[in-house]
């Protein structure tokens, strides 16, 4: 006989009221934790309705909240990424590759899109973290740069959301000249006065940082985006001292000056539609 | 020649049985000529043996020897006249990238480099060739001086990355080498860039986009010091040496993928062997291109320079049969 005996069914919910949920249906708001519907979620834009919280999200979901009617033509979807340097770590390069394929049911770190933001026509481009972590590689660097080529040829706007731990490893030194590659484009871009507005979301570190997402006619940002060069562990190992709060956050970065203002996920499609406006006219 | 790492206790070895000879000789005055001879050339063919040879990790620790020629000196043995500017004039003057006018065979270039200090106190007050963004912000600022004043400007890279401290993200690190990326693409005068040391990542290429970029001969470029790879990728600094390896770092691996345009040869053993052959080999280089890329257009030069980084990187196509990886497309610019 067992030395435990339960004389009650249940402790909490009696065991013949448990219910079993479908997966994905709830989801617990990172930041307090207050449980979230998933039709509640996608409906306020994946920011929390108790906090007010952005979660992060992907191309698929900023396409469907930016552009009109969620309608676009994507570009350059075929282009995936090589192993010029057939590098390997704890595992190839190639397998995690696929791997990031098969989990996120991307191609890589980036998707550019054409279509219209309240009426005006734009680009754009915006990096999916879920992706090895939202790193630069070869095609990051090269879809932007093509994607401002599209934007010069057909005289639009280039909206560039950034989401990325910074340049892609596997990739090495072709990784770090995508960052000169990215940069010498938006010159042309400006040489030819067309509106570049960067986005920057949580998080913005490392080469993106260093290169097209500091780079905007203004800078634009989520509440809460970590925004950053080195990362908070590099800085804290350096200075060997804790940092102080809320640094690295869009609000530090705006009151340092490197952002023109930080809007609302749920006002953002307005606000930025209004930017377009004002230089169209 | 000075022995200071693992691999070249070979060539020490051999330095060590010359010298015995020769004190054999002069003790007993026996003629020793013919194994002397022998023993130098079985030397000289190790020292190439060894330095033709070297990975990547014996290279990243070559370009650390902290005897090798650092900025001021290239600036100081090729020119004469340099005048140092200090200043980004926001801030304040960042000690790790100086900068300013010299006249290299009559003609005046600005010079801009990172500094690394002699020792440790100059250390600390160069911090270890680590720019602050008001080093790149004086770059830039000196920069557009040379093209205002049609200049041509050669810039040295020698730094184990961009300072990540507090202050730094503060005043907009990244901000400050993006802005760099992005103007010195379109400056209207010649820009050549060497790697004299080290290039670590984006504290490299800050002041690295130029119509020529070279390396040092037992010098390194990479996205990321092989240390830094090491902790991220393996999770622990073991693995530097085949970081090394795998970041593909070494300046002929570099110039084979494209990336750079040429190879500076070093003296044998490295250039703190020789430091003034190595500065005479660079400068006659630089004369060289210097007339080269004057006798370009502005523009063509430019057009030149963005299509060069523009091409720069590998992709594939799904569609194509076997993902046969791409060259980017030329640029239209």
């Amino acid at each position: 006989m067992a030395w435990f005996k339960r004389e009650e069914k249940g402790i909490i919910t009696t065991t013949k009221e448990k219910k079993e949920a479908p997966d994905g249906i709830w989801n617990k708001c990172p930041n307090c934790k207050k449980p979230l519907h998933y039709s509640e979620q996608v409906e306020n834009q994946y920011v929390c309705h108790y906090c007010g919280f952005h979660m992060r999200i992907g191309s698929k979901e900023y396409f469907s909240i930016l552009f009109d009617d969620n309608q676009f033509t994507e570009l350059f979807p075929n282009m995936i990424s090589a192993d010029p340097l057939n590098f390997a770590d704890t595992k190839k390069y190639t397998e995690r590759l696929e791997e990031s394929k098969r989990k996120t049911g991307l191609k890589d770190a980036i998707r550019s899109a054409h279509g219209k933001i309240e009426g005006h026509n734009l680009v754009i481009a915006c990096m999916d973290f879920t992706f090895i972590g939202g790193s630069m590689g070869s095609v990051v660097g090269e879809k932007i740069s093509r994607s401002i080529d599209y934007c010069i040829e057909h005289r639009m706007p280039f909206l560039m959301i950034s989401k990325s731990g910074g340049a892609r490893m596997m990739e090495a030194a072709f990784s770090l000249m995508q960052m000169a590659k990215t940069s010498a484009k938006l010159a042309l871009l400006a040489q030819a006065k067309l509106p570049y507005i960067s986005l920057l979301t949580d998080p913005t570190t490392g080469g993106v940082t260093a290169s097209y997402a500091m780079l905007g006619d203004i800078n634009v940002s989520e509440p809460g985006a970590l925004i950053g060069f080195a990362g908070p562990r590099v800085i804290k190992e350096t200075i060997k001292k804790d940092l102080p709060k809320g640094f690295q956050t869009a609000e530090f970065v705006l009151e340092h000056g490197f952002l023109d203002f930080i809007v609302d996920r749920r006002k953002m499609k307005e606000k930025l539609g209004a930017f377009i406006k004002m230089i169209d006219n | 020649m000075k022995i200071t790492f693992d691999f070249e206790k070979p060539i020490g070895e051999l330095q060590q049985q010359i010298e015995k000879v020769q004190q054999v000789e002069e003790k007993t005055k026996v003629d020793m000529l013919p194994t002397l001879t022998e023993l130098r050339e079985n030397l000289q063919a190790k020292k190439e043996e060894i330095f033709g040879n070297l990975n990547g990790w014996q290279n990243v620790q070559l370009s650390r020897h902290p005897e090798r020629p650092y900025t001021l000196q290239y600036i100081e043995s090729m020119s004469t006249d340099f005048i140092e500017l200090h200043g980004d004039r926001n801030m304040g003057d960042d000690k790790a990238i100086v900068g300013g006018f010299g006249s290299m065979n009559g003609q005046t270039v600005m010079f801009i480099g990172h500094q690394k200090g002699i020792n440790t106190k100059m250390r600390q007050y160069r911090n270890f060739g680590m720019a602050n963004p008001e080093g790149y912000r004086k770059a830039l600022r000196l920069m557009k001086m040379a093209e205002k004043f049609n200049k041509p400007i050669i810039t040295f890279i020698d730094t184990p990355g961009a300072y990540p401290g507090l202050e730094a993200e503060e005043r907009g690190q990244g901000e400050a080498i993006a802005r760099n990326l992005m103007e010195m693409s379109v400056l209207k005068v010649p820009v050549i860039c060497v790697i004299i040391g080290e290039g670590a990542s984006g504290g490299a290429l800050g002041i690295g986009i130029g119509d020529r970029v070279y390396m040092l001969e037992h010098t390194w470029y990479s996205v990321i010091s092989p240390e830094s790879c090491s902790s991220i990728l393996w999770r622990n600094w073991d693995n530097k040496e085949k970081a090394a390896e795998v970041l593909k770092l070494t300046s002929t691996e570099m110039y084979k993928n494209k990336l750079i345009d040429g190879i500076i040869k070093e003296p044998l053993g490295g250039a703190h062997q020789d430091p003034e052959a190595m500065i005479n080999t660079l400068k006659q280089v630089l004369l060289n291109d210097l007339d080269m890329l004057k006798a370009k257009p502005a523009d063509e030069l430019v057009n030149e320079r963005i299509a060069k980084f523009c091409a720069m990187g590998v992709v594939a196509d799904e569609d194509l049969p076997e993902n046969i990886a791409i060259e980017p497309e030329e640029t239209q610019a």
